[in-house]
């Protein structure tokens, strides 16, 4: 019964969100108020609907209902609690679902945000929201219906969750992807509202910051989780891997973080509206080309999910309805818009442009790269994979071109760059880091290569060139007076610029020094046997055998010695899960801020020796760290005061005269 | 319509080229264009094993049999398709030879003890010199060789089942018979 009820909510979201996609589009146009009231009551009816639907599915997992296929597909009796909710988002269905309630969730969110926004604009974002819910929804309800019933041969148990999926990183990261999926959609109605209006001015830019910068967040931190899940669940101890999934995700976040810099571009100095509104566009295109890729099987990838081009079919419909359809507005409508600024070569705007193209540069090698097959296809090449050397050879030369950008960012003014002679230092700085970026690497690991000295001098100058741009903004005569705190002058975009690019350095240091230092040893030990890796010695001390409710496991036991000292103890597992009879290696990792230990057990090799796989792995945690500063910098943007000054009446007056203008002359 | 419209719609107009090759892609079976390199011998070469790093392999071990040799990697996706077909093909007798490309070696070690491993021996190309030599598009390919050790025949990209049946299967039985006569 309650999953009947699931269905039927579902439904109603669907005929709410065409309510939503059509009455305020229509009020409008046509300046009725009512109707384009409706847009905030249909988008929070539309939560409530989706959320209910979403909670009677979770209910059919825990309560074990196998009668519905989906639950019959991904769980079993088994499961832990916790896994049985993941598992709601563990298969094509749930996770379509997942989609659509964090849609109507950031369609409720502007519905309450936006109060202050002019009520056409509010009406029209609202309707494009609910049109994008329509096709949401519509796309579960007829290809992938989580709802439908296995009777009357309903099996006694469920099939399982996939074991790959069966862990904390998988509960956490599909839904901090999809906020950032699908938190684009917001910055993309805002410009499809502006070109129906026909209104598309640089304070529609400022009104789309915030949002743009909490999706980036939200995706920022959902890429790394899946990196970090990779790293410890597949036992391969590779972090990417250039994977079509993987990629589907990297793309919206090259364009998002190219639009979160044109962004401040056209909110700032009303420059490249065009390019910025384009770059909307397409970043939640991409957004929406990587679901399709995952979800319709043109690619196959190492993520197991179920693919059927019936589904891929409706996807492509819809891909080609709303990118087709706001390429074609932006198309006809752009060529109203203006920019009338000039550029300085070095200026912060054109910098700003300059990191717009790298990352457009970089959208484009991904993009290439993992259609690549598709294309050597359609040109009659076969199916081929052009895979990691391609990508790592691409993309290096652009991450040294976006540090070097980035640590003279800080002192470039708008306008016009004006050399003073405090800027001398940088070049100290650019020195004193080459000579570092030499230095520590050899001897700590004791060789360099260029790659290295390249990666880490330039990430070390972001860093002090950006620490030393800090501390002369604070003012230090204040010290001592009063409450002994510097006076601090500084806007919280500024600290978040400073935390996003060093978060930024700290990255790519990790990946420059785990990708030339780290040790791999893939060895056959018989208990007693030791192995040295780096400084470490590795004594493994045989195995045994551990039993949980969904698996049982050979459990190995190696200690890790350095200098004779006991550093840890380290249990990796082979895990083989009783549904599904699928074996998986568990890593056991010794985590460090300067390195991971990292051991996997492989196969038994019959007369008592275990294959075992022994990683040293460098700064391996400083990727995930850098990445949790990006995420935090962009936290502290949405606390400007800027934002919050928005809602003053002034501004609003203000923004609404210029709107006014715009129209009369357009 | 000024110039500048036409500008604007170069997006447009480049993501329904887009379309069309996802259209292109979702109707079809990998139907897939063989070019051939007829007659050629397999370029000599020294590699170590990929289980065994300390020894190292030469044309000499395909010399003398029907064998074939596939080319693939753990991040090329598309192996992983063709992998259970050529677990099968194995099984069923046929000699084939693993040529794992600008790969690392333990995440290739790891993907043939999750997923089988249907080569007789597994040649460890890294820094892809034999792909180089042999002139590989990209992974996976598959080279048929005679007892000659010459090229006789190139497949590009996964082999599946139905063009097994359909090409392959003739192509690798007429080298069979060949030289039993």
């Amino acid at each position: 019964m309650i999953p009947e009820l699931g269905h039927f909510f579902l439904v109603s979201a669907f005929a709410v969100a065409l309510l939503q996609g059509v009455l305020p589009l229509w009020g409008a146009s046509s300046g009725n108020a009512q109707l384009m009231a409706m847009g905030k009551t249909t988008a929070m009816t539309q939560l409530i609907l989706i959320a209910l639907a979403f909670a009677c599915l979770v209910n059919a997992f825990l309560v074990n209902d196998f009668t519905v296929a989906y639950v019959a597909t991904n769980s079993n009796s088994y499961l832990p609690d916790w896994f049985k909710i993941s598992a709601v988002w563990g298969g094509h269905e749930g996770s379509l679902l997942l989609w659509a309630l964090i849609l109507a969730g950031w369609g409720a969110a502007v519905a309450i945000m936006g109060k202050h926004l002019p009520e056409e604009l509010l009406a029209r974002v609202l309707a494009v929201m609910g049109l994008l819910g329509v096709g949401f929804i519509s796309f579960i309800l007829f290809t992938s219906n989580p709802f439908l019933r296995l009777l009357p041969d309903f099996p006694l148990d469920g099939n399982d969750l996939n074991p790959l999926l069966q862990d904390i990183g998988l509960i956490i990261h599909p839904p901090m992807l999809y906020m950032g999926y699908v938190g684009f959609s917001v910055p993309f109605a805002f410009v499809i509202a502006g070109l129906i209006g026909g209104q598309l001015d640089s304070v529609w830019a400022r009104w789309s910051r915030p949002w743009a910068t909490v999706a980036w967040c939200f995706l920022t931190l959902g890429i790394a989780l899946g990196s970090w899940w990779a790293y410890y669940e597949l036992g391969w101890g590779g972090w990417w891997f250039w994977d079509p999934v993987e990629n589907a995700s990297l793309m919206p976040w090259l364009a998002g973080t190219a639009l979160l810099h044109s962004l401040a571009v056209t909110d700032k100095r009303a420059g490249i509206k065009i390019w910025t509104a384009l770059l909307a566009i397409l970043t939640f295109s991409l957004s929406l080309l990587g679901t399709f890729l995952v979800r319709s099987g043109v690619l196959t990838s190492v993520h197991a999910f179920a693919t059927d081009p019936e589904r891929g079919a409706f996807i492509l419909a819809f891909l080609v309805i709303v990118v087709g359809g706001s390429l074609l507005l932006f198309a006809l409508r752009a060529h109203r818009l203006k920019s009338t600024i000039e550029y300085n070569l070095v200026s912060r705007e054109s910098w700003l442009v300059f990191q717009n193209v790298i990352m457009s540069i970089a959208v484009v090698v991904v993009l290439l790269g993992t259609l690549y097959p598709l294309l050597s296809e359609a040109f009659g090449a076969g199916k081929l994979s052009v895979g990691p050397p391609y990508f790592n050879l691409l993309f290096q030369p652009l991450a040294y071109l976006a540090l070097f950008l980035m640590a003279l960012a800080p002192y470039i003014q708008w306008r016009r760059y004006q050399f003073v002679s405090a800027h001398r230092s940088l070049f100290l700085l650019a020195f004193i880091s080459v000579i570092l970026g030499v230095i520590v690497p050899w001897f700590y690991f004791g060789y360099v290569t260029w790659q290295v000295v390249l990666a880490f001098s330039l990430s070390l100058w972001v860093f002090l060139s950006t620490v030393k741009n800090l501390l002369g903004k604070v003012n230090f005569d204040r010290l001592g007076n009063g409450n002994g705190k510097p006076e601090i002058l500084l806007s919280r975009s500024y600290l978040a610029m400073i935390l996003a690019h060093i978060g930024f350095a700290v990255s790519i240091t990790g990946i420059a020094f785990t990708s030339e230092y780290s040790i791999e040893k893939d060895v056959r030990m018989y208990p007693g046997d030791t192995l040295n890796a780096g400084a470490y010695q590795f004594e493994f001390k045989g195995v045994h055998t551990a039993s949980e409710s969904n698996y049982r496991a050979i459990v190995g036991t190696i200690e890790v010695t350095q200098n004779g000292k006991l550093i840890t103890q380290l249990r990796p597992e082979k895990r083989t899960y009783r549904v599904q009879q699928s074996s998986m290696t568990e890593a056991a990792i010794d985590a460090g801020f300067f390195r991971d230990l990292y051991v996997a057990l492989g196969d038994s090799l019959g007369d008592g020796s275990w294959a075992v796989r022994v990683y040293y792995k460098p700064f391996v945690r400083w990727i995930w760290m850098g990445t949790i500063f990006m995420s935090l910098g962009g936290a502290l943007v949405l606390a400007d005061r800027r934002y919050r000054k928005l809602r003053s009446k002034s501004v609003m007056v203000e923004a609404r005269n210029q709107q006014f203008n715009v129209k009369r002359v357009g | 319509m000024n110039r500048t419209f036409f500008i604007y719609l170069a997006p447009f107009i480049l993501f329904i080229a887009l379309a069309g090759v996802l259209f292109f892609a979702l109707g079809k079976d990998p139907k897939l264009l063989p070019s051939a390199k007829l007659g050629k011998p397999f370029p000599d070469f020294q590699l170590p094993g990929l289980h065994q790093p300390e020894k190292t392999l030469s044309k000499t071990e395909l010399v003398g049999e029907v064998v074939l040799i596939n080319i693939w990697a753990t991040w090329c996706v598309s192996c992983l398709v063709e992998h259970p077909v050529l677990s099968k093909l194995a099984r069923s007798g046929v000699i084939i030879y693993g040529l794992n490309y600008k790969d690392v070696r333990s995440a290739a070690i790891v993907f043939l003890e999750n997923h089988g491993n249907p080569y007789r021996e597994v040649f460890f190309d890294a820094n892809g010199s034999l792909g180089l030599d042999l002139g590989v598009y990209g992974a996976p390919e598959t080279y048929f060789l005679d007892r000659e050790g010459q090229i006789r025949y190139r497949h590009i990209g996964v082999i599946t089942t139905d063009i097994w049946q359909n090409k392959l299967k003739s192509i690798y039985q007429g080298l069979i018979q060949e030289n039993q006569e």
